[in-house]
């Protein structure tokens, strides 16, 4: 990603040419297909959740409380994955639970983007002390263990799911200053340009026309692996009960109620969590077959 | 170098200050303090002893002042629970966490090393389709999710090893293993990578083209190339570390500081809170430092940047 595509979008059609490029990449990647799949399963689960669960998920049902799965002895059809100690069937809190997860991710990873990228055009484009002041922030949101400094400031915000979307959105963004702050030093020296500066282009001109459409194709594999960063994290904060309220469906609010009775009924903390391990695993992929389809170079790598 | 150090040093210097900012504006940002630590039926009167017993009745920049002052002095405030200083009790739970860590990277180290070499020295072989499997499930199997799994095999299954606690040296195995995958499945596409790198490399094709050995290759040209980057993802493994331990000590009851912080959380303990953060970021400033001038002394090309 350097000059193809800045040669593309010079020529006014870089669409096609990536769309071509991104297809072949997924037919040539098992990979990229089984990573479509998962997604595609797990957003249909958040988004068609009222038809897919099978009960509703705060429903109580203290007669078939800490029921096992369905292919266990003592199981029912009735839940196919079981119930927790309230008798709320898992299959159902888990297909509700996808939403949290997804909103979280999709929705922190885009303001994480939009604060990330504003902030390191800006420290990029004009230098000087308005970059020491974004770039020692960045910095400064880098130095504190990440899992730490999410912590601190979820217990500040509060229970709410706007909240830990805002949360995600300010500790991620300084992997998308560094991002863009390096390019678009870098890109100010190319020859394109420093054609248009040339022609009279000011930056309000210049930025969204030459400089983002070239930071596109790797924003985009940042930001993938990014929402699957922060399904994990933000799994992770419900489990130690920080993230949204408890009697939301939340894969991290099942875990945390789940690890009482680890020892006793397992398939409570064992389901939840294996919907996480598959979310980031399909993101994952995805985000793999996304760089190296955008990077062919890095595919060696893995 | 002696530059480079200085001003690696400022550097470092400049983020604990920061820090120190962060976490003091972070806890007075919702505009009341006093909320967030003493429950929401306490009386008026109650409220106004507590803001003046912890000085928060004074104008911002007194307090802040006031707690620069007690930091450079080495105190980082009492715990409002415990009544006693917040650092006497960070270093009782810090031993427990470094050994945690120090486990977690050793279980990590000796796997991911030699795999990823043997992995990039031989791409596409069934060891590197191992390799590649072990970086891709490191990378997406939730550490809290993988402790609790290995809880119930290995503990209430077979029974082999303890699930909670930190009584016996076999207490130490499940949670450094839960904590230790992910940064070996980083460690592993890493070397693996930088092996690859290696091999394309002007220099071996030089040292492949005047007759050495493949073996002597590997030994004498490949490894010590790829330990330089090493070091540094080792720093930052570290402290990635010291942060993904308060989900695993959570998981196995491990008495170190994510679990103090988890207390201190529930507690609504914030001094005790502000105490651990700035410590924390404090030995990750520190590792990072560390890393920064093993680097520039292993490579002295850095020096100038």
């Amino acid at each position: 990603m350097t000059h193809a595509s800045g040669e593309a979008s010079m020529e006014g059609r870089p669409k096609s040419r990536t769309e071509n490029r991104l297809l072949h990449g997924l037919m040539r990647s098992p990979g990229g297909v089984v990573g479509l799949i998962l997604v595609v399963l797990v957003a249909s689960a958040a988004v068609f959740a009222p038809w897919i669960a099978t009960h509703d998920p705060g429903q109580a049902d203290f007669f078939a409380a800490r029921t096992p799965p369905a292919w266990h002895p003592e199981g029912s059809l009735e839940h196919l994955l079981g119930t927790d100690q309230l008798g709320q069937d898992l299959f159902s809190r888990i297909v509700y639970g996808a939403r949290v997860s997804l909103l979280v991710g999709v929705f922190g990873a885009l303001s994480a983007v939009t604060l990330g990228v504003t902030l390191g055009l800006l420290a990029g484009w004009f230098e000087g002390w308005v970059d020491r002041i974004v770039s020692g922030f960045a910095n400064l949101l880098l130095s504190i263990p990440y899992l730490v400094l999410v912590i601190v400031v979820a217990t500040v915000l509060g229970r709410s799911l706007v909240n830990v979307i805002l949360l995600f959105g300010i500790t991620s963004s300084p992997v998308f200053i560094r991002f863009a702050r390096g390019e678009v030093l870098r890109m100010k020296r190319l020859a394109f340009v420093e054609a248009a500066q040339a022609l009279g282009a000011t930056p309000v001109w210049v930025v969204p026309r030459h400089l983002l459409p070239n930071l596109a194709g790797p924003l985009a594999t940042l930001a993938t692996f990014e929402i699957s960063a922060m399904i994990f994290y933000e799994a992770g904060l419900g489990f130690l009960g920080l993230s949204v309220p408890p009697e939301v469906p939340s894969w991290g609010n099942m875990l945390s109620l789940g690890r009482r009775f680890l020892t006793t009924h397992p398939w409570m903390a064992v389901f939840p969590g294996l919907a996480i391990a598959v979310t980031t695993l399909g993101i994952n992929l995805l985000g793999d077959w996304l760089r190296d389809a955008i990077d062919p170079r890095a595919r060696e790598r893995g | 170098m002696l530059s480079y150090v200085a001003s690696k040093l400022l550097e470092s210097l400049a983020l604990i200050v920061g820090v120190l900012v962060l976490v003091f504006f972070l806890v007075r940002l919702t505009g009341d303090p006093v909320a967030l630590m003493v429950p929401k039926d306490a009386p008026q009167e109650q409220r106004e002893t507590f803001a003046r017993m912890m000085g928060l009745d004074q104008p911002l920049p007194v307090q802040f002042a006031q707690y620069l002052a007690d930091v450079a002095r080495g105190d980082l405030g009492d715990s409002l629970r415990q009544r006693r200083p917040t650092l006497d009790i960070i270093r009782e739970r810090l031993w427990p966490t470094v050994q945690l860590a120090l486990g977690a990277l050793a279980f990590a180290m000796t796997i991911a090393i030699p795999l990823g070499l043997a992995a990039g020295l031989n791409p596409d072989g069934w060891i590197d389709r191992i390799a590649r499997t072990v970086g891709l499930a490191g990378q997406t199997i939730p550490n809290y999710w993988l402790g609790m799994l290995l809880i119930v095999f290995f503990a209430v299954e077979l029974r082999w090893l303890p699930a909670f606690g930190r009584d016996t040296a076999a207490s130490l195995v499940l949670p450094a293993v839960s904590l230790g995958f992910a940064g070996l499945g980083q460690l592993v596409r890493l070397t693996r990578s930088t092996v690859l790198d290696v091999r394309r490399s002007d220099y071996l094709r030089t040292a492949r083209s005047k007759g050495v050995h493949a073996t002597g290759l590997a030994w004498r040209h490949v490894l010590p190339n790829v330990a330089v980057p090493l070091i540094s993802v080792l720093g930052i493994q570290f402290t990635y570390l010291l942060g993904g331990s308060v989900y695993i000590e959570s998981v196995f009851a491990w008495p170190g500081l994510g679990t103090l912080l988890e207390g201190a959380i529930r507690d609504t303990d914030f001094p005790l809170v502000q105490a651990i953060t700035v410590f924390i970021a404090f030995i990750a400033i520190s590792v990072h430092l560390l890393t920064d001038l093993l680097y520039g002394w292993v490579d002295p090309r850095l020096r100038v940047a």
